[in-house]
């Protein structure tokens, strides 16, 4: 339970730290990139290795891979039909959410779906 | 290309309810990848390590925030603010490749050598990678 809690305060604290930091940089599109910064993974990184080893983290780190494809083909769609049909931002990235799944699925599937 | 700035009136901009916003998404966004991880094991928890948990939040502050900056000099603001959050979206696509090396360079560097050093690297990766890719293509 206290390693799920220092997850959440960790996380939390990184991924505010990062937006914060999009925040004040100019211009937008640079600061678009942080975005997709590994704030996840970097504060989750210490916890695994300490606890499973830095095997288990290498492969959490190989999935990553796929999961930053999904990303990347989430990040283009939520651009694209922002640009073309000008819905809200909310509803944007809202829908778009599947493709992540999708090339996540695929990509799990494709890594054998083994733990 | 642009000159990269830090532009700090945007702080006052943001809503304490919004700095609120980030952190409970950020923490519970890294809670569960560490379940997910936990329950399924790494290769479906790895793939968490990259969910784009906090963009609908991000995306939808800097609509308002750009519609808010419109609508005090009396624009409507609707507008400028969706094509804000599509560049940032497209910046954020920029950024996926830095994350792909930052995960590239942990899978490869970190049974090997020092932990802390490859997490360094593999940052280092992260950045330098998204910041070319935005460089190349802003010209």
């Amino acid at each position: 339970m206290s390693d799920i809690l220092i997850r959440f305060l960790v996380g939390g604290l990184l991924v505010s730290c990062f937006s914060t930091l999009a925040d004040i940089l100019r211009p937008k599109s640079f600061a678009g990139l942080l975005g997709a910064a590994p704030s996840v993974a970097l504060a989750t990184l210490a916890l695994t290795i300490h606890h499973d080893g830095k095997i288990y983290a290498a492969m959490e780190a190989r999935s990553m891979l796929g999961g930053a494809a999904g990303f990347l083909v989430y990040a283009l769609g939520v651009s694209w039909l922002l640009r073309r049909y000008r819905p809200s931002a909310l509803s944007a990235a809202v829908s778009m959410m599947p493709f992540w799944f999708v090339v996540f699925l695929g990509l799990w599937y494709a890594l054998g779906a083994t733990r | 290309m642009r000159k990269i700035g830090f532009s700090f009136s945007s702080l006052k901009e943001t809503r304490f309810h919004e700095y609120v916003a980030r952190f409970f998404f950020g923490g519970v966004c890294t809670a569960l990848a560490g379940i997910i991880a936990r329950r399924y094991g790494p290769v479906l928890g790895g793939l968490f390590l990259a969910f784009p948990a906090i963009f609908p939040a991000s995306a939808t502050m800097i609509e308002n925030n750009e519609k808010r900056r419109k609508q005090e000099i009396g624009a409507d603001g609707t507008q400028r603010g969706r094509i804000a959050a599509s560049i940032d979206a497209s910046g954020a696509s920029l950024g996926c490749f830095g994350l792909a090396a930052f995960g590239l360079v942990l899978w490869q560097f970190i049974p090997q050598h020092n932990a802390l050093a490859t997490v360094m690297l593999a940052f280092a990766s992260w950045t330098v990678v998204s910041y070319l890719l935005w460089a190349f293509r802003k010209g």
